[in-house]
């Protein structure tokens, strides 16, 4: 890369500041503040608050309310993960099939990526709807009595199905443009050294998906984690109780319903451990093994 | 070993274009062939159909006695190399060379023997544990060889191999090439738009022009007797010229008048096309067509003489120790040196 000239050090900075300030501001600023409040208990009204140590987080590996949320949001990480990159992979590689050197397609597919999420998101809890949702009207058509927002599993499993649909898309384009972008030189070379179709894939398709796969891995960790929050709350509607409830949920309503919120920056605080782990994770993979070029 | 068959083979791509008008010819088993014409011509599409990776619209093709068309290109026993090599980048030198033979089930022990054989050969042994992306491009060019090479194939195809590498490798590779599949005495097939390549590897060359066989034959068959004025322009460098004519009265008469020696023309009348190669004329006081040199291009070895005859363009090859100088001068021909080719259809007659 170039490095382009500065007469003096304070211009960069200068150009640099807006966004530097707004990072301040709108990141560095509350996670102090988080951490900062994690060691002080305020009292119900919010007027007084004590500095208790500790204790915040010794509260947390007690209470098997967090207990609970922590392996449900494990589970839930793990299977909206798995499904939802298994998913759109397979989609990916039908459609690949489909597009090969056909650009129109690709722009009609790549549109799903401008209006799927959100769209899909709304149109999944609609599935799942008390009353009204197809989904519950089919189970009751089987004799299954559906309820959401009432029996665990039946929430769980609407949680992580929408989960897994709203992210499939955004899977999809990263898998298909990363099909795309092997050589078809190499799939040919590749069709005269083995005959199988699937052996193909495993040994080479997948592996030089690998890079793409470990990038969305990640990106599709964060996103069970954290912006599966409004589906969840779709879903919860602000009463959690029986309901499994994610680890960043239950900062919500620990926070703003409970009012605890020394607990809650507590759990923030964890949830940034946990964000800080994975990003090193991704950087430290990402950099090394798997890139081939 | 084999021999490789088309019959009447013919391309039509989905979108309708015909890539390929229908084709018949053998390559003897252990011939070097290679298929010759600007970018677009259709020779890709040949060897892609042979390979398996294209559909057959019409037509058999045939290697050794078995004909192809709905084998899978795994199945052909053949070995292809691409022009931007085409190797698996995840994989280390060894394995690339390996995995067609991994996929044939052929035992690692074997498979690890027969890498290290061919690794030797092309001196690519220290690099057997490397990726491809730490590999200089004559490198990488050389796996794809190798990849080749150990599977003991009926026939090598080649798209362009060297197409990819500096003036200098390609010189070098060319050669390796060659003397390689001498030795393994392998039929080939093998792609290019270089007519330099083509002259200087092939058993015989099929010079293809939109689609269609314009010639085929020995380098020494397509040099000194080009089927068409395609051909004649193609196929040797500097270009042969090109002069419009005028056939009558038994011979061969420039505009302007002069008569071009050596053109019997059997009763050929009207419009003709008159060739003659640069490198088939001398400056010679006697001679008998006239030249006016506008130009002098020094290539070392030889100059090349850019001026008008008759109004036309005209090129002349010198050795390097004979003089020249800009301005008119006399041309003699060598033996042979003209070519004769109708005007409408650029026919070679007679
Ligand atoms: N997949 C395809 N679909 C449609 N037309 C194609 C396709 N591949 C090649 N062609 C056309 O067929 C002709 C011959 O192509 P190709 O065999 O690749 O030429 P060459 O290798 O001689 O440069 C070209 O006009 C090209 O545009
Ligand atoms: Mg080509």
């Amino acid at each position: 890369m170039k490095r382009a000239a500065f007469g003096h050090i304070g211009f960069p900075i200068l150009l640099l500041l807006p966004q530097l300030v707004i990072i301040a501001i709108f990141f560095y600023w509350p996670a102090a503040y988080a951490v900062q409040s994690s060691f002080y208990a305020q009292d119900m009204f919010g007027f007084t608050s004590t500095f208790v140590g500790a204790e915040n987080y010794t509260r947390l590996i007690d209470s098997t309310n967090y207990i609970n949320a922590l392996n449900f949001t494990v589970i839930f990480t793990v299977l909206v993960t798995f499904f939802s990159l298994g998913i759109a992979l397979l989609l990916a590689v039908k459609a690949d099939k489909v597009i090969r050197g056909a650009k129109t397609y690709r722009t009609l597919l790549m549109w799903v990526y401008a209006i799927a999420p959100p769209v899909a998101g709304l149109i999944g809890v609609m599935l799942f709807d008390q009353s009204r949702g197809n989904i519950t009207q089919l189970l009751a058509f089987f004799g299954y009595e559906y309820r959401l927002g009432v029996n665990y599993w039946d929430t769980a499993s609407a949680m992580i199905v929408v989960s897994v649909w709203k992210q499939i898309p955004v899977n999809f384009i990263f898998f298909l443009s990363g099909l795309q972008a092997i050589p078809q030189s190499v799939r040919e070379a590749a069709m005269i050294d083995n005959r199988s179709g699937t052996s193909r894939f495993w040994d080479i398709t997948f592996p030089l998906l690998a890079p793409t796969g470990f990038f969305l891995l990640i990106i599709n960790i964060t996103y069970s984690l954290f912006d599966t929050f409004g589906i969840i709350d779709t879903i919860v509607k602000g009463e959690p109780g029986n309901n499994p409830l994610t680890l960043v949920y239950r900062v919500y309503v620990d926070g703003f319903r409970g009012g605890d919120l020394g607990g809650s920056s507590a759990q923030s605080v964890v949830l940034m451990v946990l964000v800080l782990i994975l990003t090193i994770v991704q950087f430290r993979f990402l950099e090394r093994r798997i890139h081939y070029t | 070993m084999a021999q490789v068959t088309l019959n009447a083979v013919r391309k039509v791509y989905p979108n309708g274009a015909e890539a390929l008008e229908p084709s018949t010819f053998t390559i003897p088993d252990g011939e070097l062939c290679v298929l010759v014409g600007p970018s677009g011509c259709g020779k890709s599409t040949m060897l892609r159909m042979v390979a398996g990776l294209e559909d057959i619209t019409e037509g058999e093709v045939s290697i050794g006695d078995r004909v192809v068309n709905d084998i899978d290109p795994a199945d052909r026993n053949i070995a292809m190399v691409f022009q931007n090599y085409a190797l698996y980048p995840h994989m280390t030198v060894a394995r690339n060379m390996g995995y067609g033979l991994k996929n044939r089930g052929m035992d690692r022990g074997q498979i690890a023997a027969k890498v290290r054989e061919a690794a030797e050969m092309l001196n690519l042994t220290e690099f057997l544990d490397r990726r491809p992306s730490q590999l200089s491009g004559g490198q990488r060019q050389r796996v794809a060889m190798g990849r080749a090479i150990v599977r003991e194939p009926d026939l090598f195809l080649f798209d362009e191999p060297l197409s990819n590498l500096d003036a200098k490798l390609r010189n070098q590779m060319r050669i390796e090439i060659r003397a390689l599949q001498r030795r393994l005495g392998t039929t080939a097939m093998y792609v290019t738009h270089d007519q330099v390549e083509a002259m200087t590897m092939a058993d015989r060359i099929i010079v293809l022009s939109n689609g269609h066989i314009e010639q085929i034959g020995t380098p020494n068959e397509i040099y000194e007797h080009p089927a068409s004025t395609f051909v004649a322009s193609f196929m040797g460098a500097p270009p042969m010229n090109l002069l419009d004519a005028e056939a009558g009265q038994g011979r061969v008469t420039l505009p302007g008048g002069e008569v071009v020696p050596q053109a019997g023309v059997n009763g050929h009348t009207g419009a003709i096309k008159v060739g003659i190669r640069p490198e088939d004329v001398a400056p010679s006081a006697q001679g008998d067509l006239s030249f006016n040199v506008d130009i002098i291009e020094e290539l070392g070895a030889q100059r090349l003489l850019h001026g008008k005859m008759a109004g036309q363009d005209f090129s002349v090859a010198v050795p390097k120790d004979q003089e020249a100088a800009t301005g008119e001068m006399r041309l003699a021909l060598k033996a042979n040196a003209v070519h004769l080719f109708d005007a409408d259809q650029g026919r070679r007659l007679g």
